[in-house]
């Protein structure tokens, strides 16, 4: 991280309640990622991690204090909106692929009708980024027709179509058979070393070792810890996230 | 377990379900005479069963009368159907009070507009001349039902009848309701309390009340609203009250699509930056209508059906021509049940029609969602 280049994404004490009842879910978020840099943001079941990443491309609003994507105030200007939603793309724990579409219109949609990209160009670039995934024999069929694998990567690629600056994912392998998640994080991977700005909340601790440059521990709506991952994971300070980690690698 | 060698995975090849070990007798063994109680009921019912078909048989065709004679009719009565009055009376029937002389025009202009509608089921055909066979064939219906240019003589809206008038009332008032209704469904659950409000009320008002009031309102209490001098066509408020009365049960129908689908889809919409009508026109509405054909398809029977109603403001269409064929005429209107089962008959043809292609649009989007 150079301290002196402007943070990509900044919250800047960050407070949001669910409008449905009251329930206090981001408690004064203060972080800064970097351009380029990879966190994984963990934590028990609703810390409020998801809902933070929702945030950043406004899946979600909050209510207290500033976030800022690459230079955009996400808030109520709808401007705003579209503008952060074309530098972020997302990738879901279902997956949310079009199932009405092919795998190949799935990945055409938003650059022709967001961009408006001619056809043909959307198509060759979409087919470029099925085969990075590996996915481009299967490009004519639909969605429901691949394994849960083959759907994640291919939300991948939809996501990448549109030449995001960051990637946010949302529990990418939490919904997949377990011999289907490798083939997913490899491409994570490569996303990685590619320099994407990737923020992911996962439970894959062997992704955050490889990968990540910084881990997050949420708990109850707070940053509870955050440090490299060699520090974290071998030194945790807090107790809570000592007690997170134990629950998870302890068996 | 005997793994011998771990050999690669061999496919077999698929094979038959086991068959059923019962024919036809044991079949009929085990389910009609089964035990003395059984089979006495059977035999009832089959003798009930014979009985009942020779006598409609004896009915309708052995003692029938085919011909318009109005003489063998009388002797037959009771006894046979006269399907003369058909013979007699059709014509009247299927074209209303649409002056005889001119009944050609509405024939054409009917199959016209049939042909546009068949066209537009059909994937094939959805271009971008659609819309404008649309525009081509209704400036042709009109002129040719209304005349009075063209050297056609002028026949008044009030004289239009029969099929033909089912068949107009039915299409326009879809084509206009249908679009109605799924703007209104999205309004219901618009995020601006305005719309969503002005949506819920329309439904709710417009399902409180029976289609008869709807139309006899658009039909006398409207003028009296208007200006003095000031007149809209009988067809067309007929048209708009039909049309306001099954949008709205329609939206409905379209809402419990909308409601059907997950969040996921418009949030993955909104990720890659598509507007909220990109969204609800490219991912939400062709999963929300696919999923809720059946009962649209219901409600597009029941629209056509409930066109009968119009009758109550003097308009008559199929049924309302069936009346007034048989009413105004004291000899032919004792077979009022053989022109009752003609018109059955013609109603159950485009009901029939409109189920099959409902089916067909099932099976259709099907394909995108199995394995």
């Amino acid at each position: 991280m150079s301290a002196q280049e402007a943070p990509i994404i900044r919250f800047d004490k960050v407070n949001k309640w669910y409008a449905s009842n009251g329930y206090h879910v981001l408690r004064d978020i203060n972080l800064d990622f970097a351009k380029g840099e990879k966190v994984v943001i963990c934590g028990p079941s609703g810390s409020g991690k998801s809902t933070l990443i929702r945030c950043v491309n406004a899946l979600e609003e909050y209510q207290e204090g500033q976030l800022t994507v690459d230079g955009t105030v996400v808030g109520d200007d709808l401007k705003g909106i579209d503008r952060v939603r074309r530098e972020v793309g997302m990738v879901f724990q279902q997956f949310n692929l079009f199932p009405h579409l092919t795998v190949l219109e799935n990945l055409i949609l938003s650059p022709t009708w967001v961009a408006r990209m001619p056809r043909n160009e959307a198509i060759d670039k979409a087919m470029a980024q099925l085969e990075r995934v590996r996915i481009a024999e299967h490009a004519h069929k639909y969605p429901l027709q691949l394994s849960g694998g083959q759907q994640q990567r291919v939300a991948i690629a939809r996501a990448l179509c549109l030449k995001p600056k960051i990637m946010l994912f949302d529990e990418p392998t939490s919904a997949l058979d377990p011999e289907m998640i490798k083939e997913v994080l490899d491409v994570m991977i490569g996303l990685a070393d590619q320099g994407m700005t990737m923020l992911c909340v996962t439970h894959e601790m062997g992704f955050a070792k490889a990968v990540a440059d910084r881990v997050i521990f949420m708990d109850q709506g707070q940053v509870v810890e955050q440090n490299t991952p060699e520090e974290f994971f071998n030194h945790p300070q807090n107790e809570r996230s000592q007690d997170f980690l134990s629950k998870i690698l302890g068996h | 377990m005997s793994s011998t060698n771990s050999s690669q995975f061999q496919p077999i090849t698929a094979r038959p379900m086991p068959g059923r070990r019962t024919g036809i007798v044991a079949w009929l063994r085990a389910n009609l005479f089964s035990g003395p109680i059984n089979s006495l009921m059977t035999l009832a019912t089959v003798a009930l069963l014979a009985w009942s078909l020779s006598h409609a048989f004896d009915w309708a065709v052995a003692r029938a009368v085919f011909g318009a004679q109005l003489e063998a009719c009388n002797n037959a009565r009771g006894l046979g159907a006269c399907w003369g009055v058909i013979a007699e009376k059709g014509r009247l029937i299927v074209m209303g009070r649409y002056p005889d002389t001119e009944h050609w025009r509405p024939v054409i202009a009917t199959a016209l507009m049939l042909l546009v509608v068949g066209a537009s089921c059909m994937p094939r055909f959805w271009n971008r001349w659609l819309p404008l066979a649309w525009l081509v064939m209704l400036a042709v219906y009109f002129t040719l039902m209304k005349g009075g240019m063209l050297g056609l003589t002028e026949v008044p809206t009030d004289q239009w009848g029969g099929l033909p008038l089912t068949v107009m009332l039915t299409v326009i008032s879809m084509t206009l309701a249908f679009p109605l209704s799924i703007f209104v469904a999205l309004g219901r659950r618009s995020t601006m309390p305005a719309i969503r409000t002005i949506c819920t009320l329309y439904v709710e008002l417009i399902r409180g009340v029976p289609l008869i009031t709807v139309l006899f309102m658009a039909s006398f209490m409207l003028p009296l609203f208007m200006p003095h001098g000031v007149t809209i066509d009988v067809l067309i408020r007929v048209i708009v009250g039909i049309t306001l009365f099954s949008a709205a049960y329609m939206a409905e129908v379209v809402r419990g699509g909308l409601q059907a689908l997950p969040k996921g889809q418009t949030e993955a919409a909104a990720t890659l930056g598509l507007t909220y009508w990109q969204t609800q026109r490219k991912i939400v509405l062709p999963q929300a209508l696919a999923m809720v054909v059946p009962s649209l398809m219901n409600t597009f029977i029941g629209m056509f059906k409930d066109t009968s109603l119009v009758t109550i403001v003097s308009l008559y269409e199929l049924t309302g021509a069936l009346s007034l064929a048989l009413n105004s005429d004291a000899d032919w209107r004792p077979f009022k049940i053989e022109a009752y089962l003609f018109i059955t008959l013609i109603y159950f043809v485009f009901c029939f029609a409109m189920s099959r292609y409902s089916l067909w649009v099932e099976a259709r989007t099907a394909v995108s969602k199995v394995r």
